[in-house]
């Protein structure tokens, strides 16, 4: 199929290049190659420098933010780990690429391709925040990354003398088994479920000593910013996110994959990079199951910032013309459901509820009283789980019964799905069995 | 604006939905239609409904309710 031009839409701003510079965690050897071998990484960046104290004020400088969902300031993160490393003994640091969520393919990428960069970042972070254990934590189903990380190790091999120690725990691929709480269960050898916080993992975490929970693309932006400085960092980006982010295009797009953007760059500019639309998009959904939907002329125009829309874990994901957005939600909050770990009330009975009765309305079963109700349950679920889950849920819910409110009115006259369309957002996975 | 009261909060992995929570203090905690709390995040300060509230919290068989004068953080 070849691509059309990209749907600008009517008075836009002129589409700005996602790319200004050129990559930086993607530069170096193509990615659909073979991961980076330590000579060739060595030889492109050089050896990395010893993190230490110095390194918290450049990360506050550089305005890092986590870039695994949530966007909370690095330094932050980091200085409460640091202080308590301090008074209480060393510290861990676990760099999270288990990537629950199905659309997004970043953190993998990260892995498999620049497995050097993302070593290199989480021996900086725990030489800054004291740490004596560095965990990679993973998907087991991610095995190419694991291979990649495992052969990247092995390249090191007595090399970092006196650097910490480095692990890798896998845990089973569920939704919900990369929060930070989740991450600290399984590595204390319990089952990745999210617990009931306080206390947070930065202060009691894994063997109950302070733990960094950090995502694999922010740990790899760091292994970047310690070795160019803050002011190089902030030279791409806006005020309330710096830097360029990794962003998972998928949908009706003619080359799916990871592309690095410029944050504040225009949605369409990241959608071109992709090769653009293969036909006229109908609705836009940004930050993957936890998402917004926007309509495609909202969604099109808007500048990937959090400014501007929550990016969370940076998945663009775009419908296309003859797609039902109503479908596409309840396919993923029938996922979402699925996925809960159980523990809490309302997160169990209310996602179930909702997800039923998105599926009957997709059915054409449902009426507007149904959809009130969808509404009740949407703002009753909300903050009420031990994790966001529920919250996630909620959200990409309520953006997708507004945002396709025709659709949803359609359904509530009668009217089955029309279907997915030509090219649909991958389909949720199966839910697998266990949860370690 | 200064409250000083505790405010309600449950811990929802514990909490499996008896209810007892819901019929001492109603004024502070509703159920949903599962029969699990929602409960008013507000600092109590009317030294009644925080008799109450601590009753409640004495009286639940999980455990699950607290009075917490800590707020939440972030991260």
């Amino acid at each position: 199929m070849t691509p059309i031009a990209v749907l600008a839409p009517p008075e836009s701003p002129p589409v700005r290049i996602a790319l200004a510079g050129g990559p930086r965690l993607l530069a170096g050897p193509r990615v659909d190659g073979p991961g980076e071998t330590l000579a060739g990484h060595r030889q492109r960046l050089g050896r990395r420098p010893i993190g230490g104290d110095w390194l918290l004020d450049v990360i506050e400088r550089s305005g890092l933010r986590g870039r695994g969902g949530a966007w909370f300031p690095t330094h932050r993160k980091w200085r409460g780990v640091s202080r308590l490393a301090l008074e209480r003994g060393p510290s861990v640091v676990v760099v999270n690429a288990s990537e629950g969520e199905p659309l997004s393919a970043k953190d993998r990428l990260i892995a498999e391709k620049r497995p050097h960069l993302l070593i290199d970042g989480a021996l900086i972070a725990a030489e800054s925040v004291g740490a004596d254990d560095v965990v990679i934590y993973l998907s087991r189903s991610s095995r190419r990354a694991t291979h990649a990380l495992r052969h990247a190790l092995a390249e090191r091999r007595g090399e970092e003398r006196g650097a910490p120690r480095m692990r890798i725990v896998h845990t089973q691929h569920r939704y919900v088994a990369g929060e930070s709480s989740a991450v600290v269960r399984r590595l204390n050898g319990g089952q990745s479920k999210p617990a009931f916080s306080p206390p947070h993992p930065s202060e009691r975490g894994v063997l109950g000593r302070p733990t960094l929970v950090q995502n694999a693309e922010t740990i790899a932006h760091v292994a970047m910013i310690a070795r160019y400085g803050d002011t190089w960092f902030r030279e791409r980006g806006t005020d309330a996110a710096a830097g360029s982010g990794l962003v998972t295009v998928t949908g009706n797009v003619a080359r799916p994959g990871v592309y690095e953007v410029d944050l504040g760059s225009s949605l369409v500019s990241a959608v071109a990079a992709a090769g653009g639309v293969v036909s006229r998009p109908s609705g836009v959904l940004i930050g993957g199951y936890f998402g917004t939907w926007l309509s495609s002329d909202r969604g099109l125009e808007a500048a990937l910032c959090p400014e501007d829309v929550s990016l969370g874990c940076g998945v663009i994901g775009v419908l296309g013309s003859d797609a039902c957005g109503v479908g596409e939600a309840s396919r993923i909050v029938n996922y979402l459901a699925r996925e809960s770990a159980g523990q809490c009330g309302p997160c169990v009975h209310g996602l179930r509820a909702v997800a039923e009765t998105m599926a009957r309305l997709t059915k054409g079963e449902a009426d507007r009283s149904d959809v009130s109700r969808l509404l009740r349950w949407c703002d009753q679920i909300v903050g009420r789980g031990a994790c966001h889950h529920p919250d996630g849920a909620v959200n990409n819910l309520r953006t997708a019964l507004t945002t396709f409110a025709d659709d949803v009115e359609r359904h509530t006259c009668g009217h089955a799905c029309a279907g997915l369309g030509a090219r649909p957002l991958p389909a949720p996975p199966r839910s697998p069995f266990g949860w370690r | 604006m200064t409250s000083s009261g505790p405010r309600p909060r449950v811990n929802p992995i514990r909490c499996d939905g008896a209810r007892y929570c819901a019929e001492i203090v109603p004024e502070l905690i509703g159920l949903d239609e599962w029969g699990y709390p929602i409960v008013s995040p507000l600092p109590i300060d009317d030294p009644r409904l925080l008799r109450l509230a601590e009753r409640a919290v004495g009286e639940c068989p999980r455990v699950a309710l607290q009075l917490s004068r800590l707020r939440d953080r972030e991260g």
